[in-house]
């Protein structure tokens, strides 16, 4: 009875060592990726490259989710708001939940959905096909011309993602709640114009999908560089990169928002 | 100048509790063919590793021409690893890159030679390897044999001091073999460098290799001539050379007798 508590024990302890020797290795790795990121400079096709490949090619899922949440949250507020006689305010309940809250964390988590397991399966690939020890061999340094052109292509890319999301989704709403269920486009507008503020809303909500961004982006190349070089290991990888993701999202948002909206 | 390009001591390096190397020394010399063999999972592919840098040994030193491997800093590492290439068993090509970029990646990276230039360069290393047809192919249109000749293309782009081959011959059908067998004692003629080829692969190396050093169990068995060591007494080098099933390396993996196991 004891040998197997003790197993037990152990097993934690090791589960335990096992995740801060990786977090440890994350956050070094995290600073090596920054520090790669001076190169840039030097060489900003590999920028414009992945920005490509990371932001663009992830517009169009952000574009449709981001109208059918504004449409969505339209027609709820819509039919909360009718019965006080408020449903004047749709326009700037939708603003400020978009601006505020769904725009960062949906477009994050969307963005680990697509361009973080594409990163992490990209850059485990390589790993696996021997193209980051080539790399090593000719004397070209990965996190440099692999690993920081990525993480800075996620890091801008995620801010600008967040924006057209929300304003696409403000649209989507004014598609529903003005041209579907009939409300005044006067309304509609100036309430959010009055109450959206610049720093409260907008810069906090950009904040916050600078902050996902990092998060998101980093989770998604280390997975990709630490994983076993494997069919197994890289499977694994790409799911503990969603995983992760969205976790670290989902809990940085509370801690981000307790932080900014205090009264 | 030293005539000994790569200088092996007491080499100790393990993975997890598994111990790869166990003291081994061996000298490589400046030009020609030296080929490493042993049994797979001998560590041949990590003795290249830890010559190229990527890894640490526990124990021992490596030198590369003079330069000890594992106490140069980064930059200093890099600047010598721009006069080592490296063939990697899979070719290890970019796969988002032709094969024409692919071998003017190093040039381009490392030199501030003009398009034209680094054109006529690509152009030149690969008519080397026959493939100069084939420069505008993708890394995905190419066979095994011919990512192989791509990457000897990339590994010679920079005029190399040594080229590292790992395991070249595996998985080839006998045309790509003959091909890559004699485009390796070519260019090592040609080049006049320093050759090293992991193998086990034992006619096709031993018939191209200067130099040949058997590799068992973490030390070095025997190393010598080709010929001397086809003539060798030693009955591991002569179970290896001609892959007998039983012998110093035994059929059976380590286990209790089989009637104790049945009775079981």
């Amino acid at each position: 009875m004891f040998s197997g508590l003790i197993d037990r024990v152990a097993h934690l302890g090791a589960a335990t060592i096992h995740s801060f020797r990786r977090l440890g290795r994350g956050s070094v790795f995290l600073l090596e990726v920054i520090a790669s990121c001076a190169s840039l400079f030097t060489r900003p096709r590999l920028l414009i490259k992945q920005l490509y490949s990371v932001g663009v090619q992830t517009l169009i899922i952000i574009v449709v989710a981001g109208l059918f949440v504004g449409m969505v949250m339209a027609l709820q507020s819509y039919y909360a708001l009718i019965d006080f006689g408020a449903e004047d305010s749709v326009g700037v309940m939708v603003a400020l939940s978009l601006m505020r809250e769904l725009g960062p964390v949906v477009t994050a988590l969307l963005f680990a959905g697509r361009a973080g397991s594409a990163l992490t399966a990209e850059i485990g690939l390589m790993k696996a096909t021997e193209q980051l020890s080539g790399m090593e061999m000719m004397a070209v340094n990965p996190m440099q011309r692999i690993v920081a052109p990525r993480f800075m292509a996620g890091v801008i890319s995620m801010p600008l993602l967040a924006t057209i999301f929300s304003a696409v989704g403000v649209i989507g709403a004014y598609l529903v709640a003005v041209e579907l269920l009939g409300l005044d486009s006067g309304p509609f507008w100036s309430q959010p114009q009055n109450k959206v503020d610049l720093y409260l809303d907008l810069y906090n909500g950009i904040i916050k999908s600078v902050v996902f961004g990092v998060v998101a982006t980093w989770i998604a190349v280390f997975e990709g560089y630490d994983c076993i070089p494997t069919s197994e290991g890289l499977g694994q990888a790409t799911t503990r990169t969603v995983v992760h993701s969205s976790l670290a999202i989902l809990f940085l948002d509370f801690v981000l928002t307790a932080l900014m909206f205090t009264k | 100048m030293s005539d000994i390009l790569v200088k092996i001591r007491d080499l100790h390096f393990s993975r997890g509790d598994r111990k790869i190397f166990d003291g081994l020394s061996m000298d490589i010399p400046r030009r020609g063919i030296t080929a490493i063999m042993g049994p797979s999972g001998s560590g041949k592919t990590t003795l290249l590793k830890l010559i190229g840098g990527q890894l640490t040994p526990d124990q021992g030193s490596i030198e590369v021409d003079g330069l000890n491997v594992h106490q140069l800093s980064t930059r200093k590492l890099f600047e010598l690893r721009q006069r080592m290439g490296m063939l990697f068993q899979s070719g290890a090509l970019l796969t988002d890159l032709s094969v024409f970029e692919n071998v003017a990646y190093p040039l381009r990276e490392h030199t501030k030679l003009n398009d034209a230039m680094i054109r006529h360069l690509v152009l030149l290393k690969l008519n080397a390897v026959g493939l100069r047809g084939a420069a505008q192919m993708m890394p995905s249109e190419l066979s095994g044999g011919m990512s192989r000749r791509v990457a000897l293309a990339r590994a010679i782009a920079l005029d190399p001091m040594m080229i590292m081959y790992d395991e070249p011959f595996t998985g080839q059908d006998p045309i790509s073999m003959g091909v890559l067998v004699s485009l390796i004692s070519e260019l090592n003629k040609a080049l006049n460098i320093c050759s090293i080829v992991v193998s086990h692969d034992v006619p096709d190396t031993l018939s191209i290799s200067d130099t040949v050093h058997f590799i068992s169990a973490g030390k070095v068995v025997e190393s010598g001539s080709p010929e001397a060591l086809r003539e060798s007494q030693s009955k591991w080098t002569h179970q290896f050379i001609h892959g007998d099933a039983d012998g110093p390396v035994p059929f059976h993996y380590p286990a209790d007798p089989i009637m104790e196991d049945l009775c079981r």
